[in-house]
């Protein structure tokens, strides 16, 4: 296990930003962090990578404490912070060059900043002062940062901010190269980049873990109700679908499309109906749950608890 | 901490404030020494660098508060306090280094102004008729004087995150402690203790090694202040974990 986080605790006066979580990450694992505004993502990130204390509770990074080893395990985290910190008056190489020499990487580290350059598709905006790219290249500057000296644990708070979605698609695919045989951590509030990129996800709400899954596993989780969308070629009588049994709703949508919710699985019910009647039917499928729908109902859950 | 400390010289020589710095500096103690009626070495009639000591620490105040004034402001302002203090860099670390690179631009400015002892050197009657020990003392004295300027603005730094905060707080720091103990024992309130008073005043001990003597005792004086701003910058610094 490269992180494994105990009871850990961050209170700011009475406000319990992170409330007593625990869990554990491994190598070659992306993990997501998600949450709504608020829910002490970043702050579970800020406490890892030793940026401020823990109220209580203790972590350990590839078996290094975040109390007593701070400086080893900031040797093994690339952190890149929520909002992109830059230096923004130094040139890209410049800077890459600075944070190479702060992680000891001496005369390997020219080489080293150019593949980073290349690799997070910088190299037509190099030459540049930081301050002069835009929001998207700035965010690309701070990723080579985090992954330059080649870090076991790489924690990124809001990786894909500002990028605009081509450019979302090759950090993506970096993150998971890099995640392949390292730890990756990342937080987000945007649902299919977790479903896109990572293998497990937490959701913490409140300071609180409300899950801890594999991303497959989530969107299975507690389905109560079928949504099924029919499509028919012509204007059909919705009264001959609500007696189906099962059928609790049906809105119309435009198009000739039903959304019907069900308590069970009736498509070959339908089917049948439309056959015997026939309504000419189109098309008919079922929608998944939704990881959008997962987060809604656990982060709604605990508001209520509290 | 070497490259930190790169990165700091790197950051005065981009961001003009170097120049900028040095060119004042310059100016004012060039003025003073050359030109303003009164203070001019030819007024004076006599071969010495005595304006320029004695200017010299109160153009200080202001230059050396605002070479410093945004070593951690800055950085607090704009999170990249958080990018570097979660790199493997200790808290002493980040201190020194932001403090060496304030002292390297005190002694760039300092260089340049041995042109003016050349010049009173060749002015003198006979060439080279003057007091070339207690210049070079009044030089030591001034170069551990903005070595004391440069520990309390690194401190009035890391203080806030506002430079111009950082600025005020600073001027009136190195004010205070270059003058004002020296001032409150002029009253001559406290007998026996007027001695002591001065004692903590810079300005005692620098016009001590101005005459070209260097007692250790001075020197010891001017190296615990420094130690103690800049222990105090590390702990104030490191406040963020309290």
């Amino acid at each position: 296990m490269s992180i494994i986080v105990e009871n850990l605790s961050k209170h700011y006066g009475t406000q319990k930003a992170v409330d007593a979580i625990s869990f554990e990450a491994k190598a070659g694992q992306v993990l997501g962090f998600l949450g709504p505004n608020g829910a002490g993502k970043s702050t579970t990130m800020k406490m890892l990578t030793c940026y401020i204390p823990p109220t209580s509770g203790t972590a350990t990074v590839c078996g290094f404490s975040i109390i007593d080893k701070p400086l080893e395990v900031r040797k093994l985290i690339g952190y890149l912070p929520e909002l992109n910190p830059l230096y923004t008056d130094m040139f890209v190489r410049e800077y890459l060059r600075f944070m190479a020499q702060i992680h000891g990487l001496g005369k390997g580290a020219k080489k080293r900043c150019e593949e980073m350059i290349s690799n997070v598709g910088l190299t037509p905006e190099a030459h540049k002062k930081i301050g002069q790219l835009s929001k998207g290249y700035k965010q690309r500057v701070g990723l080579a940062q985090s992954m330059l000296h080649n870090p076991k644990v790489l924690i990124l708070d809001e990786p894909t901010s500002g990028l605009d979605p081509n450019q979302i698609v090759d950090i993506r695919n970096l993150i998971k190269e890099i995640g392949r045989d390292r730890t990756v951590i990342l937080s987000t509030h945007i649902m299919q980049e977790v479903q896109a990129m990572c293998d497990r996800v937490i959701i913490i709400n409140q300071g609180k873990i409300v899950a801890d899954d594999k991303t497959e596993n989530l969107g299975k989780q507690e389905i109560e109700e079928y949504i099924i969308i029919v499509e028919f070629g012509k204007e059909i009588n919705a009264e001959l679908l609500k007696k189906i049994s099962g059928v609790k709703s049906i809105t119309a949508l435009p198009n000739n499309q039903y959304r019907l919710i069900c308590d069970k699985d009736i498509r070959e019910q339908i089917n049948k109906t439309a056959y015997e009647n026939n309504m000419n039917l189109l098309g008919l499928s079922l929608e998944k749950q939704k990881l959008e729908d997962v987060f809604k109902t656990l982060t709604k859950k605990t508001d209520k608890d509290v | 901490m070497y490259s930190v400390f790169v990165k700091e010289i790197r950051s005065f020589l981009s961001s003009l404030i170097a120049y900028v710095v040095i060119i004042v500096f310059l100016m004012a103690i060039g003025l003073f020494m050359w030109v303003f009626p009164g203070y001019n070495v030819f007024d004076g009639g006599y071969a010495n660098m005595d304006s320029l000591f004695s200017i010299a620490p109160w153009v200080f105040i202001f230059l050396i508060s605002a070479i410093t004034m945004r070593s951690f402001s800055e950085e607090k302002k704009s999170g990249t306090i958080e990018l570097l203090t979660t790199k493997p860099l200790t808290d002493w670390q980040i201190v020194l280094a932001k403090y060496f690179a304030s002292i390297v631009l005190v002694l760039f400015s300092l260089i340049p102004t041995i042109i003016f002892y050349v010049s009173v050197y060749k002015l003198s009657n006979p060439v080279g008729n003057l007091d070339t020990g207690a210049i070079m003392g009044s030089y030591i004295g001034l170069f551990f004087l903005g070595a004391v300027y440069a520990s309390i603005g690194i401190f009035a730094s890391a203080v806030t995150d506002n430079q111009i905060v950082s600025f005020l707080v600073s001027m009136f720091l190195c004010f205070f402690l270059y003058q004002a103990f020296s001032l409150l024992s002029d009253f001559k309130l406290f007998g026996s203790y007027d001695r002591l008073i001065e004692w903590f005043s810079i300005e005692t001990h620098y016009k001590n090694i101005s005459v070209g003597v260097v007692d250790s005792r001075d020197v010891l004086y001017f190296i615990s202040v420094i130690v103690i701003f800049l222990w105090g910058s590390k702990t104030v610094f490191g406040s963020r974990k309290w």
